[in-house]
């Protein structure tokens, strides 16, 4: 391989100013141009899902451990910013951001100490248990929602340093911000020896341990990493996206949302996170669009929730036996073909060189 | 004082809710022994079983009628379910056919209520609900019948998987799929029937849960039952799935009735799994599961 496989050499100069022009369009072009409908309903919930999604990635795509228990996590992160917020007034809006993170690692770390002696199904259907309790204890007791009688809490103002960011457009700059670093944090992590340890054991649990890989740090760094990452996008998702969330929101059913973003888009990507988050979000947007026009009054929508869950499912097992690396393998030979057609580049990696 | 008799109760309360959870397992570890795929759509194949029956009911079939028409379906479904999500991912990691099932269950949950809509049906299968007194201790009639079927189920099943050339070739493709094939057992055909097997389970779980419960999209949220219950008593012993089913359904109702209280209550939606966890914790192949050797 060339020199350009390595990821830590400095980008081409094409990929520096179309990352340019990206930051230019996402930070500045949207939030003034950009229509309120497209920052709410499109972009802030796409934004939280996709951090989720790339936090689960780093526990089941590079460390490879199955969860099931996802939404537990983004509920925990909700509540303790929420609680945070509540509680302690003082402290300023980020701080409360980073230690519900924090605290969402600390219960991940907990839930991840099965996967010391389980493997495979046995700890998938063992994060079902973070799954129901954590669901249980924030309806059950009171005091993690401020006593409301169903759980349910309202996200506070956002203000950072005296700026509100409370208008649509400032919800989608500040989880955008958020969003931003986050993934550049963990891009460098992933990219560290820490990151190389998560593959060795996923890829072989015993030939790591034989290497000198310690397994159950590996493994728990791997749990807390994951759980702080999803951890935070619950604060985005309660405090930027929905501003009213119960812990009825953070059920089964959006673990396995946050699971299939990763199937969809592609395991250990943090890319695929991202286009995975963005295929779930706009999906149902287009179908609705779709089943209107094209068989009118019938479809209703009960038939659009069912014909929904036929689509995803099915596009599963589809991505699983067609293209199991997901999305971004399809956008990796898209942009080889094209790169090799305009003549851009010689060489382009078709391939994500991080997984076996 | 404390009240014996009610804990007695409780206790064979417990323990036969426990058997409807093996009902539930037993179609899961028909397939994993079989094929190594822990399928989560068994739920799904469960609502989807019971809601065409109950709904074929309704619009006037006959009951013989509408099992048989239920059973051709779900052997369609155990067929094509082969043909499309398995044979293409053979050799594939055991997780991957996992999720492929996940993908498979929001197919069949979706396609179920997409034909049949999604109000809730009564079910009655002709049990009266009237305790029966013995010796002081009040027990479900029904509950009495469930475990009967299920009883008989595995009685079935052990039968079919002894004496059967079937039978025999399922044992033999759980135990080393390359030399059953090798023999030239025929790998598709026993999945395929497998399936089906797991169908008719499912069928029988979903008319008995559906007849407690109602015929509804609920109905398939009982895998997340079956789950801890599999992990209690691995993965691939049907043994495992009654007494582990046993276990949980006792200590269930144990707990939310004694420790319950205490914490406010409603800790049946994750005893099951605690208990599974500190046990796994202990034996991590469950009470009947095979050790799993690895090699680097």
């Amino acid at each position: 391989m060339d020199a350009t496989s390595n990821p830590r050499q400095t980008l081409p100069v094409i990929d520096r100013i179309l990352i340019g022009i990206g930051a230019v369009i996402t930070f500045g072009v949207i939030p003034l141009a950009g229509s309120d409908y497209l920052m709410d309903a499109v972009l802030t919930p796409f934004l939280a899902l996709a951090l989720a999604a790339a936090g689960l990635n780093v526990l089941t795509g590079y460390a490879g451990q199955v969860s099931l228990g996802s939404a537990a996590f983004l509920a925990v992160g909700a509540y303790a910013a929420y609680n945070l917020h509540l509680r302690l007034p003082e402290l300023p809006l980020l701080l409360d951001l980073v230690l519900a993170g924090l605290v969402a690692a600390a219960i991940g770390i907990v839930f991840g100490l099965p996967s010391l002696r389980l493997r495979g199904f046995y700890l998938a259907v063992s994060t079902l248990a973070a799954q129901f309790f954590v669901q249980w204890a924030l309806t059950k007791f009171g005091w993690f929602s401020n006593d409301n009688p169903s759980g349910v809490i309202d996200a506070p103002a956002l203000t950072i340093a005296g700026y509100s960011f409370t208008s649509a457009a400032g919800r989608y700059l500040f989880s955008l911000a958020v969003v931003t670093v986050a993934t550049i944090l963990t891009l460098l992590l992933l990219q560290s020896q820490t990151g190389r340890n998560f593959i060795a054991v996923r890829d072989h649990e015993i030939a790591a341990k034989v290497i000198g890989v310690p397994l159950l740090r590996t493994k728990l760094l791997a749990f807390g990493v994951s759980s702080f990452l999803i951890g935070v996008a619950g604060v985005l998702w309660a405090f930027a996206y929905l501003r009213t969330v119960e812990p009825a929101g953070f059920n089964l059913d959006r673990s396995f949302q946050i699971l299939f973003i990763i199937i969809i888009g592609g395991l250990a990507s943090l890319r695929g996170a991202f286009l995975g988050a963005a295929f779930i979000v706009v999906f149902p947007l287009i179908l609705s669009r779709l089943g209107a026009a094209l068989l009118g009054g019938v479809f209703d929508s009960g038939v659009l929730e069912m014909s929904q869950r036929i689509v995803i499912g099915a596009l599963i097992i589809a991505f699983l036996i067609a293209e199991p690396r997901g999305l971004i393998a399809l956008w990796d030979r898209f942009r080889a073909a094209s790169a090799a057609w305009t003549g851009l580049r010689k060489t382009f990696p078709a391939t994500d060189t991080s997984r076996s | 004082m404390f009240d014996y008799q009610f804990l007695i109760e409780v206790l064979v309360g417990g323990l036969l809710s426990g058997v409807m959870y093996s009902l539930v397992a037993i179609g899961f570890v028909v397939i994993y022994k079989t094929s190594g795929v822990l399928n989560f759509a068994q739920g799904a194949m469960l609502l989807f079983a019971a809601l065409t029956f109950v709904s074929l009911v309704e619009r006037g079939v006959a009951l013989p009628l509408a099992l048989l028409a239920t059973l051709a379906i779900m052997v369609a479904l155990g067929v094509a379910v082969e043909r499309t999500v398995l044979r293409p991912l053979v050799n594939q990691p055991p997780i991957t056919l996992f999720m492929a099932t996940l993908g498979l269950s929001y197919v069949i949950e979706g396609a179920a209520q997409l034909l049949w809509g999604t109000q809730v049906h009564g079910l009655d299968i002709g049990i009266s609900d009237v305790p029966l007194d013995i010796v002081g201790v009040f027990i479900s009639r029904f509950d009495l019948f469930a475990a009967a079927v299920a009883g008989s189920l595995v009685a079935l099943f052990a039968l079919f998987f002894r004496t059967t050339r079937t039978g025999l070739s399922f044992r033999a493709v759980a135990d080393d799929p390359f030399a059953a094939l090798a023999v030239g057992l025929r790998l598709p055909r026993v999945w395929a029937i497998v399936w089906t097997v797991a169908g008719i389970v499912a069928l029988v779980a979903g008319l008995l849960w559906g007849a407690r419960l109602g015929v509804q999209f609920s109905l398939s949220l009982v895998v997340l039952k079956a789950l801890p219950v599999l992990v209690l008593g691995g993965f691939d012993s049907i043994a495992g799935a009654i007494v582990g089913g046993l276990l949980i359904g006792a200590i269930e109702k144990l707990a939310e009735v004694y420790v319950g209280p205490l914490v406010g209550g409603g800790i049946e939606a994750w005893a099951g799994y605690v208990v599974a966890l500190v046990f796994l914790l202990v034996r991590p192949s469950g009470l009947f599961g095979q050790k799993l050797v690895e090699r680097v």
